[in-house]
C-alpha cells in the first residue's frame, strides 16, 4: 500500500504546523519590513515633493518680486528720465525767454536811447537854427527894416478886431498909458507917427513909454492894461518853434507806442 | 524495490510510527523554520539590508508576485499557504543534493496529505470569501445538471495533484537509484541535477494549481461564465 494513512495525517498536521511557522518567522517579518521601507521612501518622496513645490514655489515668488522690482526700476527710471527731460525744456524755455526779454530790453533802451539822442540832436537843430535865424534877422536889421516893421505894426494896430479895439479903448479912457517897446530906437517922428494911429485907433490921447528891447528882435510891441498887440520876428521864430516841438514830441511818442 | 520513503521505519508503537518520511519532513521544517527565524532576527528597513535578507525578499515578493498573476486578488492573504507549499515542495527537491537523504515529497503519503489540505483550503477560501450559499452556488454553474461533474472534478483534480507530485518526485529518486546501481560514477550526477530541475518546476505547477482552484473559488461570479475562467488557461498535465 502506498499510502500510509497515519502519515498522510502527520504530514497534513506537519504542513500546517509549518505554514503558522513560516508565517510567524517568514512572511510577516519581511512583509512588514517590505511595508515599513515602502512607507519610509513613500514619504521620503512626498517630503521631496513637498520640498519641491516649496523651492518651485520660492522661485516663483522670488520670479514675481524679481520682475516687479524691475519694473519699478525702469518706471522710475522713465519717470525720472521724463522729468529730467521736462526740467531741461524749462530751463532752456527760461533761458530763452530771459535772453529774448534781455534782448527787448536792450533793445528797447537802445530804442530809447536813439530816440533820446534824435530828440536832442533835433532840439538842439532847432534851437541852433532859430539861434542863427534871430542872430541873422537881428543883425540883417535896419532903418529900412525897422520902417517897415513899424509900418506893419500901424497897419496892425489900425486892423485890430473891433472887440479887442473896443475893450482896450475902454479900457484907456479910463487909465490912458501904455508902453512901447522896440528891438531897436525909434525915431521921433516915427513915435509920432505911432503916437498919432494910437490916439485915433482908440479915441484917447494916450501916455506913451518907449523902451528898447534887443531880444524883440526887429519888432515892435505895445502893452496896456494887460492887452499886447505886437509885431516881431521873435514871434514868428517862437510859433515856428512851438510847430516844430510839438511835431517833434508827436514824432517821439508815435515811436514809443510801436 | 522500495517505492516509497514511508517504507523506512524506524520507531513503531502500534498505531504511531515514526517513518522516513515525517523525519526528513521535521528535518526539513527545522532547517525553514530556524532559517528564517535567523534571517529575519535582524530585519533592516533601511536601504542597507543583508544579502539573505535580500534574498528572502525576492522569494517573498515574487512568489506574491506569481499569486497575483494567477488571478488572486489579495495574495497576501493566500500567502502563507501556497507559499509555504511551494517552499516546502521546493526545499524537499532541493535536499536531494544531500547524499542519504529521501525526500518527503517522493511519498504519496505527503503528496496526498499536501493535496488534501489544497481540498480543504479550496472550498474554505472560497467560503471565506463570498459566504457559504455562494461558494456552494458555483457547484450548479452553469446548470443543475453539472453538480455531478463539478464534485467528480474538484475530487479527481486533488488525486491528480497528489499523484503528479508523487510520480515525478518518486521517478526521480528511482532513476537515481536506479542507475546508482547500473553506473556508480558521474551518469546519477547529472540525473540528480535533473531531478533538481524537475522539482522545481514541479513545486512550481502544485503551486501555482493549488492558486489557480483557489482564484476560483474565491472569485465572485458577477458576469458571464468565461470572465471567471483563470486568466491563465492553466491546464498544466505534465509526466
Amino acid at each position: 500500500m502506498l499510502i500510509d494513512w497515519f502519515t498522510v495525517v502527520a504530514q497534513a498536521i506537519n504542513f500546517l504546523i509549518l505554514v503558522w511557522l513560516m508565517k510567524r518567522f517568514l512572511y510577516r517579518p519581511i512583509l512588514n519590513a517590505i511595508d515599513e521601507r515602502e512607507a519610509r521612501i513613500a514619504a521620503e518622496l512626498a517630503d521631496a515633493d513637498s520640498r519641491k513645490a516649496e523651492a518651485a514655489k520660492e522661485r516663483d515668488e522670488f520670479q514675481r518680486k524679481n520682475e516687479a522690482f524691475d519694473a519699478d526700476r525702469s518706471e522710475r527710471l522713465a519717470k525720472a528720465t521724463e522729468e529730467a527731460a521736462a526740467e531741461r525744456q524749462r530751463l532752456i524755455e527760461a533761458a530763452r525767454k530771459a535772453a529774448a526779454e534781455l534782448a527787448t530790453r536792450r533793445q528797447a533802451g537802445l530804442e530809447a536811447e536813439a530816440a533820446t539822442l534824435s530828440h536832442g540832436l533835433s532840439r538842439r537843430a532847432q534851437r541852433e537854427v532859430f539861434a542863427i535865424a534871430r542872430q541873422v534877422l537881428g543883425d540883417l536889421a535896419g532903418a529900412s527894416l525897422e520902417e517897415r516893421a513899424v509900418e506893419v505894426f500901424l497897419r496892425l494896430i489900425r486892423d485890430i478886431d473891433e472887440p479887442t479895439r473896443t475893450g482896450l479903448a475902454d479900457a484907456l479912457r479910463a487909465s490912458p498909458s501904455g508902453r512901447i517897446r522896440t528891438a531897436f530906437d525909434l525915431t521921433e517922428a516915427q513915435r509920432a507917427s505911432i503916437q498919432h494911429v494910437l490916439n485915433e485907433t482908440f479915441s484917447a490921447d494916450i501916455q506913451l513909454g518907449f523902451e528898447t528891447a534887443p531880444e524883440l528882435v526887429s519888432g515892435i510891441e505895445f502893452a496896456a492894461h494887460g492887452t499886447k498887440v505886437a509885431w516881431t520876428v521873435a514871434d514868428y521864430l517862437l510859433t515856428l518853434e512851438e510847430g516844430a516841438t510839438k511835431l517833434l514830441d508827436r514824432r517821439a511818442k508815435a515811436e514809443a507806442g510801436t | 524495490m522500495r517505492l516509497s520513503p514511508d517504507e523506512i521505519i524506524f520507531w513503531q508503537n502500534g498505531l504511531f510510527k515514526l517513518n522516513a518520511t515525517i523525519a526528513f519532513t521535521w528535518a526539513l521544517m527545522i532547517v525553514m523554520v530556524v532559517g528564517s527565524a535567523v534571517i529575519t532576527r535582524r530585519l533592516s528597513a533601511s536601504d542597507e539590508r543583508s544579502h539573505w535578507q535580500n534574498l528572502m525578499e525576492i522569494i517573498v515578493t515574487g512568489i506574491a508576485k506569481q499569486l497575483e498573476e494567477v488571478g488572486l486578488a489579495h495574495p497576501r492573504s493566500y500567502l502563507p499557504f501556497l507559499g509555504t507549499l511551494f517552499l516546502f515542495i521546493a526545499v524537499a527537491s532541493l535536499g536531494t543534493i544531500v547524499p542519504g537523504y529521501e525526500p518527503p515529497t517522493g511519498s504519496l503519503s505527503t503528496t496526498v496529505a499536501l493535496a488534501l489540505c489544497v481540498f480543504v483550503a479550496v472550498p474554505a477560501f472560497g467560503i471565506q470569501a463570498q459566504g457559504f450559499l455562494g461558494y456552494v452556488g458555483t457547484y450548479v454553474q452553469p446548470t443543475f445538471i453539472m453538480l455531478p461533474f463539478n464534485l467528480i472534478s474538484e475530487v479527481s483534480r486533488t488525486l491528480a495533484l497528489s499523484v503528479r507530485l508523487f510520480g515525478n518526485m518518486m521517478s526521480g529518486a528511482m532513476i537515481i537509484a536506479i542507475l546508482l546501481t547500473i553506473t556508480p560514477l558521474f551518469f546519477p550526477i547529472v540525473m540528480t541535477l535533473l531531478g533538481l530541475l524537475t522539482g522545481m518546476v514541479q513545486a512550481y505547477i502544485f503551486t501555482i494549481l493549488a492558486s489557480v482552484y483557489i482564484a476560483a473559488a474565491t472569485r465572485k461570479l458577477a458576469g458571464p461564465k468565461h470572465e471567471s475562467a483563470p486568466p491563465h488557461p492553466v491546464s498544466i498535465e505534465t509526466a
